[in-house]
C-alpha cells in the first residue's frame, strides 16, 4: 500500500486500525494456544489435570463476549466508514486539512473496460485516450464506468479502491490524487487471455501540465465516432497509448446503453418503453377502476337524491 | 456429400480430432503418465485377479464404511490433480516476467487456474469431507448403515463421475477458462464459445446430484437412526457438524444447480438470463452462485470443527469445554452463513449501506467460531496433551486459522476490501483457511480414523515428516501472497512486467515445493504404514482412548457395526460406558438385518457421464439415446426386490469370538 489519493490514504489508515483491533484478541488467543499446549502436554505431571472439568459460566461469557465487544467496535468503524468512504459519494475535502468547495466542479472522466484495454473520455475537454490517464493534483475526479463484453475491475491503487467495470451499466468512483506523480492502473478482474497486459499508466499532475496534456491530445488528428470505436472495441493485448482530438459527445451513453450500432436498441429506451407498457397497463386498470366507481357514485346520488327536476 | 456431413454432425457434435491436443507437449506428457499408470493399475488387477472382488466388495458396496473409504481414496487423488496444477501456477508466476512470458500460454494457464479451483473445492474437499461423514456418522450414532444404503452408493458415483468429466477435459478438448465460479459474460457463448464452460457445468452438475442425495441421507440417519437414548443434545460434535453442513447442502446445492442450469440454456438455447443485452444481467448470476458459494464455504469447514473437536477432546483426555455453546455455535454459523453472500462482491456497486449491512453480518460469525476455538483452548487447558499426529494437526490448525479469521475480516469491511478485493491478499486468505482450517483438519482425522477403518495405525515418522513440510510450507507458499496483495497485485495473472515482486514469488514457489515434499512424505507414510501394519496393528478397537461410540466396536468394525445397538447416557458415550464398567455382551447374538449391494448406482451413474458427455459435445443422438438408457436404468433399478439379507446369528457370533479371542490374547 503506497496511497498518494486521499481516499486511498483513508482507505490504507483503515485496514492499520481494523487489523490493530483484531490483533487485540488474535494474540492473546496465539499466545494462549501456545502455551496451553506446552503447559499442559503429558509429561508435565506438575500441572493440574481436570478430566471431567467441561463449563465455567464465567469463562463462556468472556469467550463469547470479548469477541463481540471487539465486532462492536470494528461494526461501527465499518458502517461509518463504508458510508464515508462510499465511491458514489462526492467528496467533501481534498485530504484531512482540506475541504471541498462547493463551487470546485469535479473533473469527468467516462472510462470503458475494453478487451483488454481502457477507453478514458473527457467529456468537458472532448478529448479521449486509450490506456493513458490523466488528472490534475488536488482536483475531485468522478469517474463513470463501464465496460463492453466482459466484466473487469477499475483499480488504480495509489488513488482509490477498486469498482467493477460492468457492460451495460455504470458505476461510479470518487477520488482526488494529491501527489503529483506517475502511478500503475489496471484491471483487478480477471477478464480473458489479455487479461495480464490490461494496464495503463495514470498521471497525477499540475493544472497546467494536465492543460497542456489535454492542448496536445486536441491536436491529435484522430476522432473517435461509433466506427473507430466499433475498430478500437476489437479484442487487442498490449495496446500503445492512443488519443483522440474529438469523441462523439454521445457515444459513451451509447456504450452504456449497448446501442453504439445505431441498428440496436438502446437499454434506456428498452426499459422506458418496458415502463411506459407497465404505465399503461396499469392507467388502463385504474382508469377503469376510477370509471366504475365514479359510476357507483353517480348511481347512489341519483338513488338517494331523488329529485323532480333530475329525474326527466 | 452435405447429409453425411450432417450425419457426422448428429453423431459427433463438435467432437473432431482437433479436440485432441496432441500439439501441447505437457498435456501429452501428462498423458502418457496417466495412461502408463492406469495400465499399471489394470495390469496388476487383471495378475491378482481382482476384478471380482474388486467389483463384489467395492464397487457396488453400499456398505457406508467402504462408501467413506472411497470417497477419501477419490479425494487424496483428486487432491494430486488439483496439486499438480498449484506447482504449474508457482511455476509460471516465478518464470513470467519482463521478456519471459513463461511455459504456459494464458489459454493454458487460465485452464490451470480454473481447474485448480474447481478441482480442490468439488472434488477434494468435498469427498474428504464426505468421507468422513459417510465412515463416521453411522458409528457415532450407534447405526449400522445410513438411512438409504443404495443411495449412499449412487452419490458416491455421481461425485467420481462428475470428477472424470473434469478429468477426460484434459486430454479432449479444454476446460473452462473463466476462474472457478465462471461469471457471465466471460462464461458466456458469445466470450466462451467452446467447451471449456460446458464441461464445467455438466462436471458439476452430475457431481452436484451426488452432492445433493448424500445430504439428505446423512440428515435422516442423524434424525431417525440415533441409539436409544442419544438425544440430539447428547450427539457427538462431530455428528453436529455433519448434521448442519447437510442442512447446508441440502440448502445451498439446489441454488447451485438451478443458477448452472440457466446458464447452460443461456448457452445452449439463447435465452438471456445472464447476457448483456435484453434484459439479461450477469450480476444475478454472481448473487445466486454466492448464495450457494458461501454456504459451501461452511459446508467444508463445520466438519472440520468437528473433527477437531473429537480429536481435541480425545488427546487431551478430558471433556470437551463448552460442548453446548460449542453446539450453539455450530448451528448459528449456519443459519448466518445465508447472510453474508454480498462480501464476495462489495466492488459491484451496491450503495453503502447494503455493502455495511453484510460486512457486519459478516463480522457476527467471527464470534460463534472465536467462540470455538475459546472452546478448543479450554479443553487444552488443565488437560493431559498427548501429541500423536492428530493433536499436533489441531495445534497447527489453531495457530494458522485465527490468522486466517483476521485477515477475512478484515476483507469484510467493505472499504479495506475495495483495496484488497480479487489480490493476492484474498488468495492467501482463503488458502490461509482452506489449508489450515479445512486441510489440516482433514489429515488430523485421517491420521485419527485411520485405526479404526484399516486395524492399524499410520506411520509415525512419515506422518511427521509430513507435517514439518506441510505447515512451515504453508506459511512460505502463502504469506508472501498477502504482501503481495496488499502491494496492489492482483490474482489470475499469467505474466507481470514489475521484477521487484519476482522474490516474493520465488519464496512461494520454494513453500510449494515444501508443500510438496510433504504430500509425498504423506503418500510414503501410507505406504510404509501398509508395510508395517502388523506392527501398527490396533486389537483393542480403542488405540488412542477414545470418546464416542465408533471406538466401541473393533478396529476394522464388522460389516454389521454393533453386533448389539448400544445405549446412550452421555454425549462421551463410550468414555462414559469404560467408566461404568461396560463389559461387551458375549453371547445370545441375533441375526442382523442388512442391504445388500448392488451395480445400479455405478451403472446408472456411469450412463449420466456419458449423458453429460454427449450433451458437452452436442452429439445430440447419442445424448438422446444415453438419456432414455438412463431412464431405463432408474426404472428396472426400482424393479430390483432383492435388497437386503440377513447375517446369520451364527456369523455374528463367530466374529464375536474371533474378537473376543483377539483381546484375550493381548491383555
Amino acid at each position: 500500500m503506497n496511497p498518494s489519493g486521499d481516499i486511498a490514504q483513508q482507505q490504507s489508515h483503515l485496514i492499520m486500525v481494523s487489523t490493530a483491533l483484531m490483533l487485540l484478541i488474535i494474540v492473546p488467543v496465539i499466545i494462549l494456544t501456545l502455551l496451553f499446549a506446552w503447559r499442559y502436554r503429558k509429561n508435565n505431571t506438575a500441572a493440574k489435570y481436570e478430566p471431567d472439568w467441561d463449563h465455567s459460566t464465567r469463562l463462556e461469557l468472556v469467550i463469547w463476549g470479548a469477541p463481540l465487544l471487539i465486532i462492536i467496535a470494528l461494526g461501527l468503524l465499518t458502517w461509518i466508514s463504508t458510508h464515508l468512504l462510499d465511491p458514489y459519494r462526492p467528496l467533501t475535502r481534498l485530504d484531512a486539512s482540506r475541504p471541498v468547495s462547493a463551487a470546485v466542479k469535479p473533473l469527468e472522466v467516462e472510462v470503458v473496460a475494453l478487451d483488454w484495454k481502457w477507453l478514458f473520455i473527457y467529456p468537458e475537454q472532448g478529448v479521449a485516450t486509450i490506456n493513458e490517464l490523466y488528472a490534475p493534483v488536488d482536483v475531485p475526479v468522478r469517474f463513470k464506468i463501464t465496460a463492453t463484453e466482459v466484466m473487469n475491475s477499475f483499480y488504480i491503487p495509489a488513488l482509490a479502491g477498486q469498482i467493477y467495470a460492468m457492460p451495460g451499466m455504470e458505476t461510479q468512483l470518487n477520488a482526488v490524487i494529491n501527489k503529483p506523480g506517475v502511478y500503475e492502473g489496471f484491471s483487478a478482474n480477471y477478464s480473458g487471455a489479455g487479461f495480464s497486459h490490461m494496464r495503463f499508466k495514470f498521471y497525477g499532475t499540475s493544472q497546467a501540465d494536465f492543460d497542456k496534456w489535454v492542448d496536445s491530445a486536441r491536436a491529435s488528428s484522430e476522432t473517435l465516432d461509433r466506427a473507430t470505436y466499433t475498430e478500437v472495441a476489437k479484442p487487442s493485448e498490449r495496446e500503445p497509448v492512443r488519443r483522440f482530438g474529438k469523441v462523439d459527445a454521445d457515444l459513451y451513453e451509447a456504450i452504456v446503453n449497448r446501442c453504439v450500432d445505431r441498428n440496436a436498441t438502446c437499454i434506456r429506451e428498452m426499459v422506458a418503453e418496458d415502463e411506459a407498457r407497465a404505465t399503461r397497463a396499469a392507467t388502463s386498470v385504474s382508469l377503469a377502476a376510477e370509471r366504475s366507481a365514479r359510476r357507483i357514485a353517480q348511481a347512489s346520488i341519483d338513488e338517494v337524491c331523488i329529485t323532480p327536476t333530475k329525474k326527466n | 456429400m452435405h447429409e453425411e456431413m450432417t450425419l457426422t454432425k448428429l453423431i459427433l457434435g463438435r467432437l473432431s480430432w482437433e479436440a485432441i491436443p496432441y500439439h501441447e507437449p505437457i498435456l501429452i506428457g501428462t498423458f502418457s503418465m496417466v495412461a502408463l499408470g492406469a495400465l499399471a493399475v489394470l495390469g496388476a488387477i487383471t495378475k491378482f485377479k481382482l476384478w471380482g472382488p474388486l467389483w463384489r466388495d467395492w464397487i457396488t458396496s453400499i456398505d457406508h464404511k467402504k462408501i467413506g473409504i472411497m470417497y477419501m481414496i477419490f479425494g487424496l487423488i483428486m487432491l494430486l490433480r488439483g496439486f499438480a496444477d498449484a506447482v504449474m501456477m508457482r511455476a509460471q508466476q516465478v518464470l513470467s516476467f519482463g521478456d519471459s512470458t513463461g511455459f504456459l500460454p494464458p489459454h493454458h494457464y487460465d485452464q490451470v487456474f480454473t481447474a485448480h479451483g474447481v478441482i480442490m473445492i468439488f472434488f477434494v474437499a468435498m469427498p474428504l469431507v464426505t468421507g468422513f461423514m459417510n465412515y463416521v456418522v453411522p458409528l457415532q450414532i450407534g447405526a449400522r448403515d445410513v438411512a438409504f444404503p443404495f443411495l449412499n452408493n449412487f452419490s458416491f458415483w455421481m461425485s467420481v463421475f462428475g470428477g472424470m468429466l473434469t478429468m477426460a477435459s484434459l486430454f479432449v478438448g479444454e476446460f473452462a477458462r473463466t476462474g472457478w465460479l465462471a461469471y457471465p459474460p466471460l462464461s458466456g457463448i458469445l466470450a466462451s464459445p467452446d467447451v471449456g464452460v460446458d464441461y464445467y457445468i455438466w462436471s458439476l452438475q452430475i457431481a452436484g446430484v451426488g452432492t445433493l442425495l448424500s445430504g439428505v441421507n446423512l440428515i435422516v440417519t442423524i434424525v431417525k437412526m440415533r441409539a436409544p437414548g442419544m438425544s440430539l443434545m447428547k450427539m457427538p460434535v462431530f455428528t453436529w457438524t455433519a448434521l448442519c453442513t447437510n442442512v447446508l447442502i441440502v440448502a445451498a446445492f439446489p441454488v447451485l444447480t438451478a443458477v448452472l442450469g440457466m446458464l447452460s440454456i443461456d448457452r445452449m438455447f439463447g435465452t438471456n438470463f445472464f447476457t448483456n443485452d435484453f434484459g439479461g444481467n450477469a450480476m444475478m448470476y454472481v448473487n445466486l452462485i454466492w448464495i450457494w458459494g458461501h454456504p459451501e464455504v461452511y459446508i467444508l469447514v463445520l466438519p472440520v470443527f468437528g473433527i477437531f473437536s473429537e480429536v481435541v477432546s480425545t488427546f487431551c483426555s478430558k471433556r470437551l469445554f463448552g460442548y453446548t455453546s460449542m453446539v450453539y455455535a455450530t448451528v448459528v454459523i449456519t443459519i448466518l452463513s445465508y447472510l453474508v453472500w454480498l462480501h464476495h462482491f462489495f466492488t459491484m456497486g451496491s450503495g453503502a449501506s447494503v455493502n455495511s449491512f453484510f460486512g457486519i453480518t459478516t463480522m457476527i460469525i467471527s464470534i460463534p467460531t472465536g467462540a470455538k476455538i475459546f472452546n478448543w483452548l479450554f479443553t487444552m487447558y488443565h488437560g493431559r496433551i498427548r501429541y500423536e499426529l492428530p493433536m499436533m494437526w489441531t495445534v497447527a490448525f489453531m495457530v494458522t486459522f485465527v490468522i486466517g479469521g483476521m485477515t477475512g475480516v478484515l476483507l469484510a469491511v467493505p472499504p479495506a476490501d475495495f483495496v484488497l478485493h480479487n489480490s493476492l491478499f484474498l488468495i492467501a486468505h482463503f488458502h490461509n483457511v482452506i489449508i489450515g482450517g479445512v486441510l489440516f483438519g482433514l489429515f488430523a482425522g485421517i491420521n485419527f480414523w485411520f485405526p479404526k477403518a484399516f486395524g492399524y495405525k499410520l506411520d509415525e515418522f512419515w506422518g511427521k515428516v509430513s507435517f514439518w513440510c506441510w505447515v512451515p510450507g504453508f506459511y512460505l507458499a502463502f504469506m508472501p501472497l498477502y504482501v503481495l496483495g496488499l502491494m496492489g497485485v492482483t490474482r489470475r495473472m499469467s505474466h507481470f512486467e514489475d521484477p521487484s515482486l519476482r522474490i516474493w514469488f520465488i519464496i512461494a514457489a520454494l513453500g510449494a515445493a515444501l508443500i510438496a515434499v510433504g504430500v509425498a512424505a504423506m503418500l510414503i507414510q501410507f505406504f510404509v504404514s501398509f508395510l508395517r501394519r502388523k506392527e501398527l496393528r490396533d486389537v483393542t478397537g480403542d488405540p488412542w482412548g477414545g470418546r464416542t461410540l465408533e471406538w466401541s466396536t473393533s478396529s476394522p468394525p464388522p460389516d454389521y457395526n454393533f453386533a448389539f445397538t448400544p445405549r446412550v447416557h452421555d454425549n462421551d458415550a463410550w468414555a462414559d460406558m469404560k467408566k461404568a464398567g461396560y463389559t461387551r455382551p458375549l453371547k445370545d447374538f441375533l441375526a442382523i438385518h442388512m442391504p445388500k449391494n448392488t451395480g445400479a448406482g455405478f451403472i446408472i451413474s456411469a450412463i449420466s457421464f456419458v449423458v453429460g458427455f454427449c450433451l458437452i459435445w452436442q452429439m445430440w443422438l447419442l445424448a438422446v439415446v444415453s438419456f432414455v438408457a438412463l431412464v431405463v436404468a432408474v426404472i428396472v433399478h426400482t424393479f430390483n426386490y432383492k435388497r437386503d439379507y440377513y447375517i446369520p446369528a451364527a456369523d455374528v457370533t463367530r466374529t464375536e469370538e474371533a474378537r473376543t479371542r483377539l483381546l484375550e490374547s493381548h491383555v
